[in-house]
């Protein structure tokens, strides 16, 4: 049974599953296929399900009976920092190779409700710490397109594993662009939902104040449909938002007035060839009917500096949980304490290390006012120019990226360089407010076309909007 | 300007042992990433006041339907690095 896996969306999947053309077994099956022929060099999966099948074998089942809902049998990947019960989940750090997750998270559980197969868990750069999946302490993983660059980071294997054909859909998590940023490097739709919509619980933390786990897909319609499940209030997530928060589906215009931050664009560092595609974009954008509207992000410009000031914070209070006494590695030294710190020696990476001492330095007395309380000022600031911005227009865009997916190892040795890449993604975190990346163009490197990506930021809880004017750019129509 | 020692007495509390190597690595990169956020001095004085940290504000479940003793033990033990009949086990303190 040949499956069309390259224009296979979970619709499409769906029926054909229903109308019995294939069953969930023949779809796993497809898939483990191509992660057998091509994951040895990719490296997307730290793991693939031992037991994926047998979950298989349950859904068809279920399709059998005629109670299939539009999940059931569609297979996913799980980044490796979201909990599914009695599965092992590391957050691709030493410090949890042997760890086995103790209970769902909420969105595995709602998944689990409908019938999904978890195919495996994704590689990632450690504790999400990074965008390029060099981090990970079980080896970088390779962009399908070209396999001597990066897929980006730190979400590099979940979107990998869909770009490859190696899984339908994948969920990641995004705290400074950690799921756009890699849709963008391989041509792939992430959304990194508004900050509250998604449950946290059972997501493992990095910057608590930024964190939102995301769905990834080849097309806005498997995006929205993964959203769509996964979103909702959650009691056991401190920060959740009320569902009467979601702006609704009818509230959405046709013709929409979409905001460009020019003056922001201006950043050292934009690659010509991503510029001309967004100029490209724009004007596809106009013809389609929308007004194009120059809006100014005024405080925009101090986004990395108040994330880099505010993330090595909140990741020194997160990480201090790894200390080697109630879970995890333990290395034994010289007394109690020392076990502390041989344990985090060992079991933490550079990236993790070295934001725990900015942290810890920006969380010092003496340091507090002028760094962590002023980022923190400024992160209102930055807010309020959102605000200021969709008072005016119904959605804005930028690149996702300034450039495309670099050679690995092009900037692992220059730590602020490769935080700079995060540019235009880091904002939208700040804010809280949703934003989705969408492929909008291609460079030609080497005879590689790297792809392009697009982003589209709404305010708060609209994802809606993104949905709409997403499919409307890449002409995606629902049947 | 930061110096070795710096370094040497963050790690310490944040219990982190570094080599070395570590030290003279971290300390260079380190430097220009502060020099980097230092930009946020530069932002208006007159911005002041107590910060927000984050919209949301934490909510609290109320004290009741507590799970039965024991519903998680064994699969929390499981993890541990070193247990004794079910208690965790770490080296001595006093």
């Amino acid at each position: 049974m040949e499956i069309d896996l390259k224009n296979l969306t979970i619709k499409k999947a769906h029926e054909d599953m229903v109308s019995g053309k294939y069953s969930a077994v023949d779809l796993a099956s497809a898939y483990l296929e191509e992660i057998k022929k091509k994951d040895g060099e990719l490296h997307t999966y730290l793991e693939v399900y031992g037991d994926v099948l047998e979950q298989a074998n349950k859904a068809d089942e279920i399709i059998k009976s005629g109670k299939a809902g539009l999940l059931t049998g569609i297979p996913i990947s799980i980044k490796d920092n979201i909990l599914i019960k009695g599965r092992k989940v590391s957050a691709g750090s030493k410090i949890l190779e042997n760890y086995t997750a103790t209970y769902d998270a909420t969105v595995i559980e709602k998944l689990k409700k409908e019938g999904v197969i978890f195919i495996g868990r994704t590689n990632m750069d450690e504790f999400a710490m990074g965008g390029s999946t060099e981090n990970s302490a079980y080896g970088p993983t390779k962009n399908p397109i070209d396999v001597l660059r990066v897929p980006g980071g730190s979400s590099g294997g979940a979107v990998a594993s869909v770009a490859s054909g190696e899984v339908l859909v994948a969920l990641g998590s995004d705290t400074g662009g950690s799921i756009r940023q890699p849709a963008s490097f391989c041509g792939m739709v992430g959304l990194k939902p508004t900050y509250g919509l998604v449950s946290r619980y059972g997501l493992m933390a990095m910057g608590s104040s930024f964190d939102q786990i995301g769905p990834i897909g080849k097309t806005v319609e498997d995006v929205e449909i993964i959203f769509n499940v996964i979103k909702g209030n959650d009691p056991k997530d401190g920060t959740s938002l009320k569902n009467s928060d979601l702006k609704l589906e009818s509230t959405v215009k046709n013709k929409m007035k979409i905001g460009v931050p020019y003056d922001s664009l201006n950043v050292g560092g934009l690659d010509k060839d991503v510029l001309d595609s967004f100029n490209e974009s724009i004007e596809k954008l106009k013809k389609l009917g929308h007004e194009i509207v120059k809006i100014e992000l005024p405080n925009l410009k101090y986004s990395l500096a108040v994330y880099y000031v505010l993330i090595p914070a909140e990741v020194s209070s997160n990480m201090a949980r790894f200390d080697g006494v109630k879970y995890g590695l333990r290395l034994s030294g010289e007394n109690g304490i020392d076990d502390y710190f041989v344990t985090r020696a060992e079991g933490l990476g550079g990236e993790v290390k070295r934001r725990i001492i900015i942290g810890t330095y920006v969380l010092s007395s003496g340091y507090y006012d002028a760094y962590y309380n002023k980022a923190n000022l400024v992160r209102e600031l930055i807010r309020d120019d959102y605000k200021k911005a969709f008072e005016k227009v119904d959605v804005i865009v930028t690149p996702t990226t300034p450039s495309v997916a670099f050679k690995i190892g092009e900037k692992a040795n220059d730590p602020l360089q490769m935080y700079l890449e995060d540019i235009f993604t880091v904002p939208v975190n700040l804010a809280g407010v949703p934003a989705i990346s969408v492929p909008c163009g291609f460079k030609m490197i080497d005879g590689k076309k790297l792809p392009i990506g697009l982003q589209f930021i709404a305010n708060h809880c609209d994802e809606e909007t993104l949905f709409k004017i997403s499919k409307d750019f890449l002409c995606e129509f629902t049947l | 300007m930061l110096e070795i020692n710096d370094i040497e007495k963050l790690a310490t509390l944040a219990r982190i042992k570094l080599t070395d190597t570590e030290k003279t690595k971290f300390l260079k990169e380190i430097e220009p990433i502060l020099d980097y956020v230092a930009q946020l001095k530069e932002v208006s004085s007159s911005i002041s006041g107590t910060p927000k940290v984050g919209e949301h504000r934490n909510i609290a479940r109320p004290d009741e339907n507590a799970k039965e003793s024991g519903t998680h033990t064994d699969a929390l033990v499981a993890e541990m690095p070193e247990s004794e009949r079910n208690y965790l086990k770490v080296k001595k303190i006093l």
